[in-house]
């Protein structure tokens, strides 16, 4: 095998000293947490297939030898069929590892065991991870894994990763890697299948990181990224060679992707006979009868509520935007850290400009920090906690069966059921997510959806409190963000041309999270969050200082004092608006202090509220937007959700005025 | 000895008559084969038929015969529909020229691959041959998608019938592939079914496309 690469400009540096070991397979089957385990480093893991949608790399040092892990997205084939699957097989075209390994999960050993048998065949270095044994042999599973060894010509690991079973091994395995050369076992198709293939490879002259036979397969498969790099390396002679995968790709057109797998299976099948024993009875688990229950409308839907109650309500709800904020916002910030950085800042700095810009109405401590810290953080906090726990015990899956009817009216699948409930923790985080929906069409629906009707949990945790004083306001606000979920839901899915997407997933077992998993998702969730928003908040309280300074602050609200009194809101509300440019909690913050002000009534806090909710995304998601979907797309999205979010508050206000609703 | 083509005809169209139009006889003088063709010939001299003052009347094993060449042709017509997908006017006719060979038990197996339909593509009833009679009694489904499936039934996969060959590599990785044991779990709101040791959810659009066999 040649070591050259396709694109060698792609080659990272430092190829000499450092050795790589690239993670490959299935999603769900616990290469993230073998990742951490030989990385020491931490990237998300989850109980969600297709959460890792990003190469990580981390370093290693396995039996004095550095070493650079690569985790990959998962990908069910080497023939590739969606965007995480393609990025995964660019490391083993571009990026020649000195080892891969492939892990999969024992329960399903002989599905998965066909993707081995494409590794070895592409003549990759590949050692084998049969992981998730404890849950196998919980089940009553048995795996010779030896004879299976014996069988592959590849070595054959056993591990429950989670448990840290077999993780040394693993090392020791990765370490002590020596290709074997012609004792390689080849896996033989039926004769005209064999024919064909022969015929493909041995057209070929050029020199390639996966063998031959390997790409003669894919390029009947009519993959067209391996087309194009055959085409590039093979030059004047790929005519022939085009020509002639063409005619077989059409003689064999109805069924050569069925027929592959087919036999593919067979292969599995025949080196699992004998090392793979299932129990004569299934054995039912605690888990399995939760999770039947999940996915019943019957109980699933009360279960959802019970999961919302407790999980949204009382601990993100009660405890973290109640009880948390209290002690940090009140007690610790507005009770003592402000009277004091205020006294200190004006003894030792004499100009008022400056003191203004620490410590004045938009001061840095007195408005930034205290409300990136002491409001946000603690409802993002345990909605972090909550969201990890959900996502970790394979809930999500469930809910997105249990919510695929509906959401298809939304040109949605279920599958978006988790950027929507991310959403209402964070939509910058959730925006991000939208990536691992399957077509364009449902991204952008997706996007926009989160750029208008899902307040994250902080601008919900300030509008909450803000509401809950004046009786009715918040159902009025309730319900107005819920039509318009739907009404553009429904608008969207018309409009947007497009298939209707399919769904699928595959569904986890049902696990008792581990604490300390839950709690280092949460705490890299936070951090991330941390890190974006505190240089906004900073930034925004520099940017209202300097506004207020120059005396544009002023003139802004000028402004948009007419955009204002069309919504019958006070002209001081527009400061709010201003704010929420920066932060969507920002300016629900801003309502906050115009109501303790008395400014405002119930009928004007609800309608600032609701144009608030499905105003413009902050500064951050709409970056966030803008590099998802381009700037097309993401100014397009910003215009529409900015004119219907004035445009429903006119029309809300004209509405509740005439009726006297909330008066 | 096997009928001609056009003595089946005859008995097809004497078959409609009398037990869709419940009349009597069948007038050649409505009807395509004029009265004086060898084929009526043919018919009297099985006895299958009789023909006075000019009308066509059934005798008992006429109509036994008559009864399945009827479902012989219908059966053709639902082969070129539903499977080979030829319609209108050409599958008509097709239909006309493939009923013919659908003797000595080629018309059991046509049947039962189409899964023992009740009704041609226009809508006319097939009668009953011995297969559905049996498939009937038995309880036995045939060949059918996931979606026609109980919750908690158990089949092998038969193939997997669509267009989209994303889709196709999609089932099947999964594990839905021909041959394969397959478990309906549940049925709404979103079918789940589980193949080995995994679990899967799909949507409708999905679980048609996959063909199952108890």
């Amino acid at each position: 095998m040649s070591s050259s690469s396709n694109n060698s400009s792609s080659e990272p540096a430092g190829r000499a000293g450092v050795r790589r070991v690239a993670l490959v397979g299935n999603p769900n089957v616990g290469k993230s947490v073998l990742f951490n385990a030989l990385t020491g480093a931490y990237v998300t893991v989850s109980n969600y297939p297709g959460t890792s949608v990003e190469v990580s790399r981390g370093n290693s040092t396995i039996e004095g030898e550095s070493w650079q892990v690569i985790d990959t997205p998962g990908m069910y084939s080497i023939h590739t069929i969606t965007e995480e699957e393609r990025v995964a097989r660019e490391i083993l075209l571009h990026e020649t590892p000195d080892v891969v390994v492939h892990v999969l999960d024992a329960r399903n050993l002989e599905r998965m065991l066909a993707m081995t048998v494409q590794l070895i065949e592409a003549e990759l270095p590949v050692i084998l991870v049969v992981n998730i044994m404890d849950e196998a042999e919980r089940m009553g599973l048995k795996i010779d894994l030896e004879l299976l060894q014996k069988r592959l010509g590849i070595p054959v690991i056993g591990a429950a990763t989670a448990r840290n079973r077999g993780v040394d091994a693993i090392r020791a395995a990765i370490a002590g890697y020596k290709r074997q050369g012609d004792a390689r076992r080849r896996f033989p198709y039926s004769r005209l299948l064999e024919q064909d293939i022969n015929e493909i490879a041995g057209m070929m002259t050029g020199e390639y990181i996966l063998s031959r036979r390997s790409l003669a397969m894919l390029l009947l498969q009519q993959d067209e990224e391996i087309i194009e790099i055959v085409r590039h390396r093979e030059g004047e002679g790929y005519p022939v060679l085009e020509e002639l995968a063409r005619e077989i790709s059409f003689k064999r057109r109805g069924s050569f992707h069925l027929n592959l797998s087919l036999e593919r299976n067979e292969i599995a099948k025949d080196l699992l006979n004998g090392v793979f024993v299932a129990p004569d009875k299934r054995v039912v688990t605690w888990a399995e009868r939760l999770s039947n229950w999940s996915v019943k409308p019957l109980t699933g839907v009360p279960m959802l509520l019970i999961v919302l109650y407790f999980g949204l309500y009382k601990f993100v709800g009660q405890f973290g935007a109640g009880t948390v904020v209290d002690l940090l916002e009140k007690r610790f910030f507005v009770d003592m850290v402000n009277p004091w950085v205020i006294g200190l800042v004006k003894k030792i700095v004499p100009w008022e400009i400056v003191q203004e810009l620490i410590v004045g109405e938009y001061g840095i401590i007195t408005l930034g920090i205290r409300y990136a810290v002491g409001i946000i953080l603690p409802i993002v906090a345990t909605f972090f906690i909550f969201f990890s726990f959900l996502e970790d015990t394979g809930y999500f899956p469930r809910l997105a069966l249990l919510v695929d009817r509906v959401f298809k009216y939304f040109g949605l699948t279920g599958r978006a059921v988790i950027p929507m409930v991310l959403g209402f923790g964070c939509d910058t985080m959730a925006t991000m997510v939208t990536r691992t929906l399957e077509t364009v069409r449902e991204r952008v629906i997706a996007t926009v959806l989160l750029a208008l009707a899902i307040p994250c949990s902080a601008q919900l945790g300030v509008i909450i409190a803000l509401l809950s004083k004046a009786p009715g306001a918040l159902a009025v606000w309730s319900v107005c963000l819920l039509l318009i979920f739907i009404a553009v839901g429904l608008l969207a899915a018309r409009i947007l041309p497009g298939e209707a997407p399919m769904f699928y997933m595959e569904l986890p077992p049902m696990r008792l999270p581990q604490f300390s998993n839950v709690l280092t998702k949460t705490y890299t969730r936070m951090q991330w969050y941390f890190l974006e928003i505190l240089p906004l908040f900073v930034l925004a309280s520099v940017l209202l200082w300097l506004g207020k300074v120059t005396g544009f602050f002023e003139k802004a609200i000028d402004a948009m004092t007419p955009v204002m009194a069309s919504l019958g809101l006070p002209r001081e509300a527009a400061v709010a608006f201003i704010f929420g440019f920066f932060r969507r909690d920002y300016g629900a913050a801003g309502l906050y202090d115009l109501q303790t002000k008395g400014l405002m009534d119930a009928r004007q806090l609800t309608v600032a509220a609701v144009t608030l909710t499905l105003f413009i995304p902050c500064v951050a998601q709409f970056l966030v937007m803008k590099n998802e979907r381009g700037w097309r797309v993401a100014g397009g999205i910003g215009l529409f959700v900015s004119l219907l979010a004035f445009g429903s508050g006119y029309l809300l206000n004209q509405l509740l005025l005439v009726t006297g609703l909330l008066a | 000895m096997k009928l001609s083509d056009k003595a089946e005809e005859i008995l097809e169209a004497l078959w409609i008559a009398v037990e869709e139009k419940k009349l009597a006889a069948l007038d050649p003088q409505n009807f395509s084969i004029p009265l004086d063709d060898p084929a009526y010939a043919e018919l009297t001299g099985r006895a299958m038929v009789e023909i006075r003052q000019g009308l066509v009347y059934f005798r008992p094993e006429g109509k036994i015969e008559g009864r399945t060449t009827i479902r012989r042709h219908r059966l053709a017509e639902r082969l070129m529909m539903d499977v080979l997908n030829i319609r209108g006017e050409a599958g008509d006719y097709k239909a006309c020229e493939f009923e013919h060979l659908l003797h000595e038990g080629v018309d059991t197996k046509v049947c039962t691959m189409l899964n023992h339909p009740t009704t041609c593509p226009h809508g006319k009833p097939i009668p009953p041959g011995d297969c559905c009679e049996q498939a009937r009694a038995e309880g036995d489904l045939g060949v059918v998608p996931l979606t026609e499936f109980k919750s908690g039934q158990e089949g092998e996969i038969a193939y997997i019938q669509t267009e989209d060959s994303k889709k196709m590599q999609k089932l099947m990785a999964m594990g839905v592939l021909p041959g394969n044991r397959i478990v309906l779990q549940q049925a709404f709101p979103s079918y789940i079914f589980r193949v080995g040791y995994s679990e899967f959810a799909i949507d409708s659009n999905l679980a048609k496309e996959i063909f199952v066999r108890k």
